[in-house]
């Protein structure tokens, strides 16, 4: 079990208050995942549910129990920290029976429960070492066998994957996802990454200023955002925005087209423009245009579309694809 | 780790600087150890011989020498164990988020810039005088007879004092390790259950084992030679209770004119001071590995 609520749940660090007032539902067994620019309060907001920060008003509830003054560990949640925090001069054994042990376990069901995770995780032929000897996506394994060993709720990570290289990332992302499957626990996963928050969530929360912008699974922010900033921030390449005349056309302050979502041509079409650089990925081409009016944006051509820097071009947004926002930014 | 180039051309560039130390040191060793073979007495100028080890002899079976060896053992281990556990509690303290940090902690320091001999002077005279000392007009207050610390307890309260001076640098030390910490270990092993003292065990001390290996070396390498403090209170007494192996050294040659038996002392300090540095070379090995 494992749902969780917050209700109203607010938090100023002095006199800045960095999360005004948020309210939130996490189901049992959901992944969601914290989305938002650096310095926004993902960090912030977990810790609160974990109880390493006091909460300066509002609630949470865990399995419908009030835990808003409980200490940390009588939340059963289970901690990924960014750097890790592994305790370094216990060896991968002992940093991940750690919890049990501080729980009193006896030793053979200690051992039988680190074995179990170490297999999970594939950390058998490392259990001996220290975790200076261990690679980042090692470590990384560590610190959620450690987690996971203590049976927690619910798992929270913060940015556990922006220390490791790309490559690595993609191969954890993964396997975070596997496990979630495998253990069906809820986890919380805070990221600035939005290519992560799109293939791992159930549920996307996206924050700015501290404040929940949206809340919704992956394909609903990108098929239905809420307001401009949402838009601009899920998808990748960013959405392109267009104010003036275009956007006055279309009964709208602003409009948005996702660069997917413009038909390319050469010859005619509805916006003119002239190409500036263009990525070609084999795949994809990216065209980052200039428009007549001075506008820049991006068009993605899938395949290889020939055309150089200095080409004029048309593009044409898709039926039913253009986003419309009002003054304040909200979608109309 | 650097290349075998790299390594030639460093042992080159210090070879000046390790040759020139080494001359500063043979020369008085050796000067030393060719008096400690001499019978050579400053009162007696011009009788100058060669008397093999009878110094030696004499240095080794007087009943003064094992004794001050013992002290001088007392006082490196009291000083330490006074030094390092009160360091670590201190520094934890100091840790802690208080108003007026800044001032707490230079207050802290204060002792380690006192002179040794102002410092043991003060401490006779102001605290432990049994007439005029703070120590005794508090015992005087709750009636009770007044403790004449430096005649009763002498190498205790001298362990005392040097340890009073030690205690700010094995502070500091500590203090600096402690807020290298990293504060997600902390809160990770919260998360993981650990109160307060499993935190301390578990997370605490082990950060802290370097930084106490290298205040225990530190120290060691100067309690051995504590001198000032003994000289200015006790002057090694009553009788040898104080007496430790330089100051015992110094009585042989200053008080007693005798330079060859106590060259002969020096040269037997210089072995006892190597034997304890093999032995904190072993246990850094283990610990800084
Ligand atoms: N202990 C603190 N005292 C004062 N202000 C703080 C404290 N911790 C965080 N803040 C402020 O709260 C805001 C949110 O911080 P938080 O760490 O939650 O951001 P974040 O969304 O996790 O950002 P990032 O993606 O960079 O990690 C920031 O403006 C930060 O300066
Ligand atoms: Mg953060």
């Amino acid at each position: 079990m494992g749902s969780i609520t917050l209700k109203q749940v607010r938090k100023a660090f002095g006199e800045v208050e960095v999360i005004p007032g948020v309210d939130l539902d996490i189901n049992d067994g959901e992944f969601v995942v914290f989305v938002g620019p650096s310095g926004c309060g993902k960090s912030t907001l977990l810790r609160l549910i974990a109880g390493l920060e006091d909460v300066s008003s509002g609630t949470i509830l865990i399995d419908g129990q009030d835990m808003t003054e409980a200490a940390p560990v009588k939340r059963k949640l289970a901690m990924v920290f960014q750097s890790y925090a592994l305790y370094p001069h216990m060896s991968v054994r002992k940093n991940i029976a750690f919890p049990l042990k501080m729980a009193g376990m006896p030793a053979d069901e200690q051992a039988r429960r680190v074995g179990h995770a170490a297999g999970i995780l594939n950390l058998t032929d490392y259990l001996d070492r220290k975790p200076g000897q261990l690679s980042g996506g090692q470590r990384q394994r560590v610190a959620i066998g450690r987690a996971i060993v203590r049976e927690p709720v619910a798992f929270l990570f913060d940015e556990p994957l922006s220390n490791l290289d790309a490559a690595l990332r993609v191969n954890m992302r993964v396997e975070i996802s596997e496990l979630h499957k495998k253990l069906a626990t809820t986890m919380i996963y805070v990221t600035h990454d939005q290519v992560e928050a799109m293939t791992m969530a159930d549920k996307i929360v996206v924050l700015r200023a501290g404040r929940v912008e949206q809340v919704g699974s992956p394909l609903d922010l990108y098929r239905r955002p809420a307001n401009r900033f949402v838009a601009g921030f899920i998808g990748s390449p960013n959405m392109n925005f267009l104010e003036g005349e275009a956007a006055a056309k279309l009964n709208a302050h602003a409009i948005g087209v996702r660069p997917e979502h413009f038909q390319l041509s050469t010859t005619d079409g509805m916006l003119a423009g002239t190409v500036g650089v263009a990525e070609h990925l084999g795949s994809d081409t990216f065209l980052h245009v200039t428009l007549d009016g001075g506008t820049h944006v991006v068009a993605r051509a899938s395949g290889e579309f020939p055309v150089d820097h200095g080409d004029r071009i048309w593009l044409t947004p898709a039926e039913g694809r253009i986003y419309r926002f009002d003054q304040q930014g909200l979608a109309l | 780790m650097a290349t075998k180039h790299q390594k030639t051309l460093a042992r080159f560039m210090v070879a000046p600087s390790v040759l020139l130390l080494l001359g500063w040191m043979i020369v008085p060793l050796a000067i030393t150890l060719w008096f400690s073979f001499q019978s050579y007495n400053l009162l007696s100028p011009g009788m100058e011989r060669f008397i093999g080890l009878t110094n030696y002899k004499y240095f080794l079976s007087d009943p003064a020498f094992w004794q001050a060896m013992a002290n001088t053992l007392m006082i490196v281990g009291g000083v330490l164990a006074i030094t390092v556990i009160g360091g670590v509690v201190l520094a934890l303290l100091l840790d802690q988020p208080i108003r007026g940090q800044g001032i707490v902690r230079i207050l802290m320091i204060a002792p380690f810039f006192i002179m040794p001999t102002v410092s043991a002077l003060v401490w006779k005279n102001m605290f432990m005088n049994p007439v005029n000392g703070l120590f005794a007009w508090l015992a005087k207050a709750v009636g009770a007879q007044p403790i004449d610390f430096l005649a009763q307890y002498p190498l205790m309260s001298i362990i005392l004092i040097v340890a009073w001076q030690w205690l700010p640098f094995a502070t500091l030390i500590l203090l600096t390790a402690l807020q290298s910490l990293d504060s997600e270990q902390m809160e990770a092993a919260e998360m993981d259950g650990a109160g307060a003292w499993a935190k301390f065990t578990h997370l605490v001390l082990p950060h802290l084992s370097r930084a106490i290996t290298v205040v225990i070396l530190i120290e060691t390498i100067f309690l051995l030679s504590v001198f000032a403090e003994i000289l200015v209170t006790t002057n090694g007494g009553p009788g040898y209770a104080s007496t430790n192996l330089t100051y015992l050294v110094y009585s042989q040659a200053l008080l007693q004119y005798d330079v060859g038996g106590a060259s002969a002392g020096g040269i037997v300090a210089v072995i006892l001071a190597n034997i304890v540095a093999i032995f904190l070379m072993r246990m850094i090995g283990k610990t800084l590995e």
